[in-house]
């Protein structure tokens, strides 16, 4: 078989494969959801569809095929239903480009851990998009319009002041958020994500966020961006339910509904692994102790993938947390914040790092 | 091979997004035109070897500028245009101009370029661009940016005058 023929085989099992983990993972992030809410204001959550409401997702998944898909009269009718499919496809663009792992060798071939991934056998290294992060950043700032275009053709007043608020606050902090990622980019040299987290090797003391480079103020200016980004509490004006009933998607019914909610799911752990990757030191342990096995074995690969879904899991829990603890924004206090806090704060973050980096090449 | 199927299917792709985006009659759907063709635009340069200046035409055109299109026409509650009769300015002023673009862009595909750039050929990652702005074109870019600074205070004093 031509390399070219296995190439494309392998990419297609990667996509299958990881974007259903994605969406079974992205299932069980709800159940975990109502759980931990539950808990944290002193109720039970699912109980009743299987062990600790365990099947609780599948019912819900079937119970979202099997709705009726109603359409509402006076909706523009391509628009409305183009937008869901906008707003999934390009949340799980995002998974395209996300490594999490290096390399694990099946049947003698070297597959590395990540779909736009590719194993280059002459020079005996793995070729990904140069660009990796601008692709995650350009599927988040296409993917508002999945959201713009639903509340517009929806035509209800309650959708459209939804997708207003929505493109507003997306717009606003999605300049923080790029500026945020500014600093670890110039310390790294490098946009490629394989790169950054190539960097950040050898224990907790490399990542980003600690020794390797001090980004702590970066961090917390991203993930509260991508906080905003992501449309959670509390910055979840968009559907805020004591205002605008459900929002942007307020007239949408059954599967379409369930795509709105697995592409705001989907975008979660988007944020979640750039965070990881960028500032948590993606697939390494922290400490190199930790690794399992010798590397280029099967168990050191799933180690790392181990290492990252832990960190991932990490940042799904405090996104939860979150939820459970904040009461909900303002609409002018988060564009008061969005601009006269965040963005000077991110601005002060690149020009500090700019200097510190600059003052390192000199020496 | 795989490059120059790409290439002309996007081209396509492109004029036809801007063919709809004069034939649409609503805003709304003018401005995803406008977005389709940057969108295809960004896949050309990716094909030219810019990967960089095609994520952020994709970032920045069809991600930032398109939204804000969009936004305001949702805002305006835009509804569709009626259809015209065309003006007489167009039409005396606008036939010799349009022959005087399609004349220049033939004159220099005929003469052909002075640099030789194929498709697929050519590599320009994130730094040559970064050192052709900040060597060779610093000028140009520290003045445009000085423009966009003056155009933002500009806005502000323009939508502060009513206070």
């Amino acid at each position: 078989m031509s390399q070219l023929l296995v190439d494309i085989i392998l990419l297609l099992l990667k996509i299958v494969i990881i974007t259903h983990v994605l969406l079974g993972a992205v299932a069980y992030t709800v159940w975990l959801e109502r759980k931990v809410i539950g808990r944290m204001q002193n109720r039970w959550g699912p109980t009743r569809v299987g062990p600790f409401g365990l099947l609780q997702p599948i019912a819900d998944g079937l119970k979202f095929i099997v709705k009726e898909d109603m359409l509402p009269p006076g909706v523009n009718k391509p628009l409305f239903v183009a937008a869901p499919l906008i707003a999934v496809a390009l949340a799980l663009t995002s998974l395209a480009v996300i490594p999490f792992g290096e390399t694990i060798t099946l049947f003698g071939r070297v597959i590395p851990l990540q779909i736009a991934g590719f194993w280059d056998k002459t020079a005996g290294a793995i070729y990904d998009p140069g660009v990796g992060l601008l692709i995650i950043l350009g599927a988040t700032s296409i993917g508002v319009y999945g959201i713009a275009l639903s509340g517009w053709s929806s035509n209800s007043k309650y959708s459209l002041l939804g997708s207003l608020r929505a493109s507003a606050q997306m717009i606003s902090y999605e300049l923080s958020l790029g500026l945020a990622l500014v600093g670890v980019i110039m310390m790294a040299q490098t946009l490629s994500l394989r790169g950054i987290v190539g960097q950040q090797a050898g224990g907790i003391g490399h990542w980003n966020f600690f020794g390797g480079g001090w980004q702590i103020l970066g961090f917390f200016i991203y993930m509260i961006a991508a906080y905003a980004e992501t449309n959670r509490i509390p910055f979840d004006l968009p559907e805020a339910e004591t205002e605008l009933v459900a929002g942007y998607h307020t007239e949408y019914s059954a599967m379409k509904f369930a795509m709105f909610f697995m592409a705001e799911y989907a975008n979660m752990f988007t944020a979640a692994s750039v965070a990881t990757l960028l500032f948590f030191g993606g697939w390494h342990a922290p400490h190199p102790a930790l690794e399992f096995g010798a590397p280029g074995t099967i168990p050191f690969a799933l180690g790392q993938v181990f290492w990252f879904a832990a960190k991932i899991f990490v940042f799904i829990f405090v996104y939860i947390w979150v939820r459970g603890t904040l009461p909900r924004f303002r609409y002018d206090q988060l564009m008061a914040f969005g601009w006269k806090v965040l963005l000077p704060l991110a601005i002060l973050n690149v020009v500090v790092t700019a200097a510190v980096v600059a003052v390192r090449m000199a020496h | 091979m795989v490059h120059q199927i790409l290439f002309f299917i996007f081209a396509a792709v492109c004029v036809a997004g801007a063919i709809n985006l004069l034939l649409q009659r609503h805003p709304i759907h003018s401005a995803l035109s406008l977005i389709v063709v940057m969108g295809s635009l960004a896949v050309l340069y990716l094909l030219l070897g810019a990967p960089f200046l095609a994520l952020i035409q994709v970032i920045v055109y069809a991600g930032a500028i398109m939204v804000l299109f969009v936004f305001t026409i949702m805002l305006l509650n835009a509804g569709e245009e009626e259809r015209s009769h065309g003006s007489r300015v167009a039409l005396v002023l606008g036939t010799p101009a349009a022959a005087a673009v399609v004349g220049i862009i033939v004159y220099i595909l005929v003469k052909g370029s002075p640099v030789d750039i194929q498709i697929g050929k050519f590599v320009g990652d994130t730094s040559s661009v970064a050192l052709m702005l900040f060597r060779e074109f610093l000028l140009p870019f520290e003045v445009t940016s000085v423009l966009i600074l003056i155009a933002i205070m500009g806005a502000v004093v323009l939508a502060r005058r009513e206070h």
